[in-house]
């Protein structure tokens, strides 16, 4: 479903919802102090917690939301485009005024764990409290001590971009009814203790299904079936799940570790959001939580690979020759890249994913490895934008998804114009 | 503004070294550069920089007269004019320097070339060297240089075939190298048709040709900073082009990565540095006055001084800032301007039968022989000192400027297109690379009439081709002429070079000297560690300290002496004072 379809269906049937439902009574889970503690004290005392708190400000990548292309670190006002408008992200630094210098310990908890803000506002889901849920009590107070070593930034908290009646944030009591689980990580006594690590840290700081997994019509995430893949920032995040195709099925652990760490291994290179998601995140992660990560994603099962029609030959041939033309000098005749250097095409599952939104959009606007401590480079491909029409993309894209045993949906032009115009707009 | 440890003039090749070295030996460095940022993407970005009428024409990413020129005569009895528009020589503005525009072809200096002086004098005695010739020692070694050019090499992922590893000859190489510790980081290049056509011609005539050292990666590479470098897709446009691919090694693809990253490193653009200020004893730069974009005049203080900008820019500076006593050319005395050099080319058209697709090329993917470079050969019957390689450069088949049309073909029209499309696919062009040595009568100072938009004084240069290096050059030409001929179905074109130099023509931009290093203060502006005789914390890099130039492209040497200078400048912060006194 595109992004226009969806935000298309979604207003009306949140207002209908909105209209009927009245307060649902949750469960509420006392903060329980999980038995997955996360990151290793250096030293005892305030200097630990506050080391844990960043490390865990780190793999929440809290800053990536909380800083203003430009703005002040963790001051906030970077605009989140959602499917319903766009919100403004809010400044964490201490600041009494504008920030949340005046937060208790319990206030931020509340937040963290409730998504309720110290005036008893209800937060919008933008903020991924559907996951921080997960966050043990200490860990989230490590956080806040943390934050509170921060400078102090002034900065107002600009107004959401929000139709009526989303502006509403009584709204969102009736969304957390429908769609909020609060509640720390249960670990499963079945797994290791490796295992319960990972998925401590995908399903709660990382909230990686915030990206990865899919949305219903109201913007809510299914947080109890794997993360097949979804839609973010007019990107698509493939599948973590299983699946040889467009899945991790075919990554080792090793990729998995080598790909968050540097941002790119053998199979493929981080691209779109998720090139900044490694570098201000999953870069700083210590091996042992990688490795945690990678062995939980790699217990995931695969769904079932959903038939994929063919492609007629003129479309291919079209393809094939933008490609050589535009692409091959890097990737390569076969399309498999130069290890290191630029990625491979071919049996690239995140070529092969469910949406080619994120391929779309590093022909168009181009792209750039991440940078990080271990592969500085950041190696860069320009967008083809201004070279290619819509319909050319179209061709390419498919073409790249469909060349050297790689099998994905076609992609058409008015897709690719669709995306064009919303990546144009996009802050 | 607030001091500095280190300030460096220019953003370019010896400043991305100079920096990352210093960085990491925990000083604060700051580079002031006159042109602008600039990052393989966008700005070389394989979308458009494939485009010669912009950037090869029109010189795009050099740097600008209007703002920044010299004068030119040839000898003392004419009177200097400044040049309008660039041509014999190319120097670049913007980060990265010359390092983004060059073809990477990346050479060793010989054994030989560093003790020129002290070697000419024991081989053919001392009469053989001309009285007006200031030939000079370089006060540094090629086996003090190894372990540098070693590094640069590295940092660069040079793709070459090593001829002499450890003094073991090796086949395929240059057997007339210096020892070398180790092999090349990459093989060579995939040779094209027309250095295949030359290799086999060489071979005939008795000589032993070798792959050129390219800095043109033939593999995808990680150099030990942990830069990634892609692999070269023979486009063709390494020469006047930023390389859009990571292929060819430049401060964007090999070191930026990592320096840009550091807390200790900043670097300001559009900062045009005008004086290299001194304390009131003369014998202490206390740093250096810029003028930002908007005109505004302002000083950085520092510690320590360091020229990185392009070779006479470096000699303009020290003028300028009248340190070091000025060269005098009538009783040759004094030394900032002194043994100003350059390169002295020829080629020999080649037209032949088989097609060899000249497009598929890199900047450095040729072929040469050294038989007659240096003092790799018997200079005694031939009366002249030097040098040069003969090459077979594929560097691309761009169709403005790098095609070949035999001497009779008409200029324009019909004429002109029919002799191009019968030639253009064919017709190749052997180079021959020459050194020149220095001279009384060819130097750097002030010009007494023309300024800069600064109010500066321009640059002076006087400098004309010598009898010696016309002589050695034709000689070349004609061994060049020797291989065309062993090329089957050949009718070539010699192109010898003839005086006077002119400096409307490209012919390279391997300018050198000026700033020169040596052990005698009277005879160098800097020591063997290019630190300034007269300033010790003020140092001078790049080919501006050359005594005289080689048979080689300068770059692998600039970068060697970097590392090496690098090197002693830690050594120096540690204890600062002269490294070297006399």
């Amino acid at each position: 479903m595109s992004a226009a379809l969806r935000k298309g269906l979604a207003l009306p049937a949140l207002f209908l919802l909105a209209m009927l439902c009245t307060a649902c009574s949750h469960d509420r889970d006392p903060a329980a102090p999980s038995a997955v503690k996360l990151g290793e004290r250096m030293s005892p005392g305030p200097w630990g917690e506050i080391s844990r708190g960043r490390y865990l400000v780190r793999a929440g990548d809290c800053e990536a939301c909380h800083t203003a292309p430009g703005g002040q670190p963790f001051a906030g006002d970077r605009a989140i485009p959602t499917p319903f408008g766009t919100i403004y992200s809010s400044n964490i630094t201490p600041d009494p005024e504008t920030g949340i210098g005046r937060w208790t310990d319990q206030d931020f908890y509340r937040a963290m764990h409730e998504g309720i803000d110290r005036q008893g506002n209800p937060l919008y889901p933008a903020f991924p409290y559907p996951w921080y849920t997960r966050l043990s009590r200490d860990d989230v107070l490590s956080i806040k001590a943390y934050l509170d070593t921060l400078t102090p930034v002034r900065h107002v908290h600009r107004k959401n971009e929000l139709p009526w009646p989303l502006d509403q944030r009584g709204l969102m009591a009736v969304w957390n009814g429908m769609y909020f689980d609060e509640g720390t990580y249960q670990p499963d006594p079945k797994r290791s203790a490796q295992w319960n690590r990972g998925a401590y840290l995908v399903q709660g700081p990382g909230h990686c299904s915030a990206c990865h997994g899919d949305r219903n019509f109201a913007g809510a995430t299914d947080m109890d079936g794997p993360p097949t893949g979804g839609y973010a920032e007019n990107a698509y995040a493939p599948s973590l799940a299983g699946g040889v195709r467009d899945g991790l099925g075919s990554w080792t652990e090793q990729d998995i570790v080598q790909y968050l760490g540097t941002g790119r291994n053998s199979r493929t290179a981080a691209a779109g959001p998720m090139a900044e998601v490694v570098e201000q995140s999953t870069q700083y992660l210590s091996k042992p939580d990688l490795e945690a990560i990678a062995v939980y994603l790699k217990s995931l099962p695969a769904p079932e690979d959903t038939s994929v029609a063919t492609v007629d030959k003129d479309t291919l041939d079209r393809g094939a020759a933008l490609y050589v033309d535009n692409c091959e000098g890097c990737h390569l005749k076969q399309g498999q890249g130069e290890i290191g250097a630029f990625p491979p095409l071919r049996q690239s599952s995140a070529v092969q994913a469910a949406s080619a939104d994120t391929l779309i959009g590093v022909i168009l606007d181009g792209a750039h490895i991440p940078r990080t401590t271990a592969e500085p480079t950041g190696l860069a491909m320009q967008g083809f934008a201004d070279h290619l029409s819509d319909a050319q993309i179209a061709d390419l894209t498919t073409y790249i998804r469909n060349a050297w045993g790689n099998r994905a949906e076609a992609v058409d032009a008015d897709h690719v114009e669709d995306l064009r115009e919303a990546l144009r707009k996009s802050p | 503004m607030p001091p500095v440890d280190v300030v460096l003039v220019g953003f370019g090749w010896t400043a991305s070294i100079i920096a990352q070295e210093l960085t990491d030996a925990g000083v604060q460095v700051l580079a002031l550069e006159r042109g602008a940022w600039r990052d393989t993407v966008p700005d070389f970005a394989t979308d458009h920089i494939q485009d010669e009428l912009r950037y090869a024409v029109r010189k795009q990413i050099f740097e600008s007269p209007e703002r920044e020129t010299l004068t030119f005569r040839n000898n003392a009895s004419q009177t200097a004019l400044p040049m309008r528009h660039l041509g014999s020589f190319l120097p670049a503005a913007g980060v990265g320097g010359a390092g983004v525009h060059w073809n990477g072809q990346c050479w060793r200096f010989l054994p030989q070339d560093f003790q020129i002086r002290t070697h000419t004098e024991q081989r053919y005695g001392k009469d053989f060297i001309p009285a007006d010739m200031n030939l000079q020692d370089w006060g540094v070694t090629y086996e003090e240089l190894e372990p540098h050019y070693d590094r640069f090499e590295y940092l660069c992922g040079v793709s070459g075939q090593a001829g002499n590893v450890g003094g073991q000859l090796v086949a395929g190489g240059n057997p007339f190298e210096g020892p070398r510790q180790r092999g090349y980081p990459l093989p060579p290049l995939e040779r094209s048709a027309s250095t295949v056509l030359f290799d086999k011609a060489a071979r005939e005539v008795g000589f032993k040709p070798f792959p050129c050292p390219a800095a043109n990666t033939s593999r995808p590479y990680r150099n030990p900073l942990g830069v990634q470098m892609g692999q070269c897709t023979y486009c063709g446009y390494c020469e006047w082009f930023g390389c859009g691919n990571y292929s060819k090694a430049s401060p964007q693809t090999t070191i930026l990565p990592v320096l840009l990253r550091k807390d200790n490193f900043h670097f300001r653009t559009h900062c045009n540095v005008t004086r290299v200020n001194t304390d009131s004893t003369g014998k202490r730069a206390t740093g250096v006055t810029y003028v930002d974009v908007d005109g505004n005049q302002i000083e950085q203080p520092a510690q320590m001084v360091v020229l990185c900008a392009f070779a006479q820019h470096n000699v303009h500076l020290l003028l300028l800032s009248k340190i070091g006593q000025p060269y005098d050319p009538v009783s040759n005395t004094g030394v900032v301007g002194r043994n100003y050099a350059y390169q002295i080319t020829s080629s020999v058209d080649v037209f032949q039968k088989e097609r060899l697709n000249p497009f598929m090329g890199a900047g450095a993917l040729g072929q040469a022989i050294d038989e007659f470079n240096g003092d790799n050969f018997d200079h005694g019957p031939h009366g002249f000192i030097g040098g040069g390689y003969i090459a077979l450069w594929n560097t691309g088949g761009r169709p403005i400027l790098q095609h070949h049309l035999p001497q009779n073909a008409p200029k324009w029209g019909a004429g002109w297109k029919k002799a191009m499309q019968e030639n253009y696919l064919t017709a190749c062009s052997i180079a021959t690379h020459g050194s020149v040595m220095s001279y009384r009568s060819s130097y750097l100072d002030l010009d007494p009439t023309w300024r800069d938009v600064y109010g500066n004084p321009l640059l002076r240069l006087t400098f004309d081709f010598q009898p010696n290096e016309l002589t050695m050059s034709g000689f070349l030409t004609d061994k060049a002429a020797q291989i065309g001929r062993a090329i089957p179905g050949a009718t070539i074109h010699e192109k010898k070079r003839q005086g006077p130099y002119s400096i409307v023509p490209y012919q390279t931009t391997h300018n050198t000297g000026g700033a020169v290093m040596g052990d005698d203060p009277k005879t160098s502006v800097v020591n063997r560690y290019l630190q300034s005789w007269d300033v010790p914390n003020l140092w001078v890099m790049g080919a501006s300290v050359f005594p005289q130039n080689a048979g080689y492209n300068p770059t692998g040497t600039v970068g060697a002496l970097t590392f090496w200078s690098a090197e002693a400048m830690k050594r120096y912060l540690k204890n600062p004072g002269p490294l070297v006194t006399v």
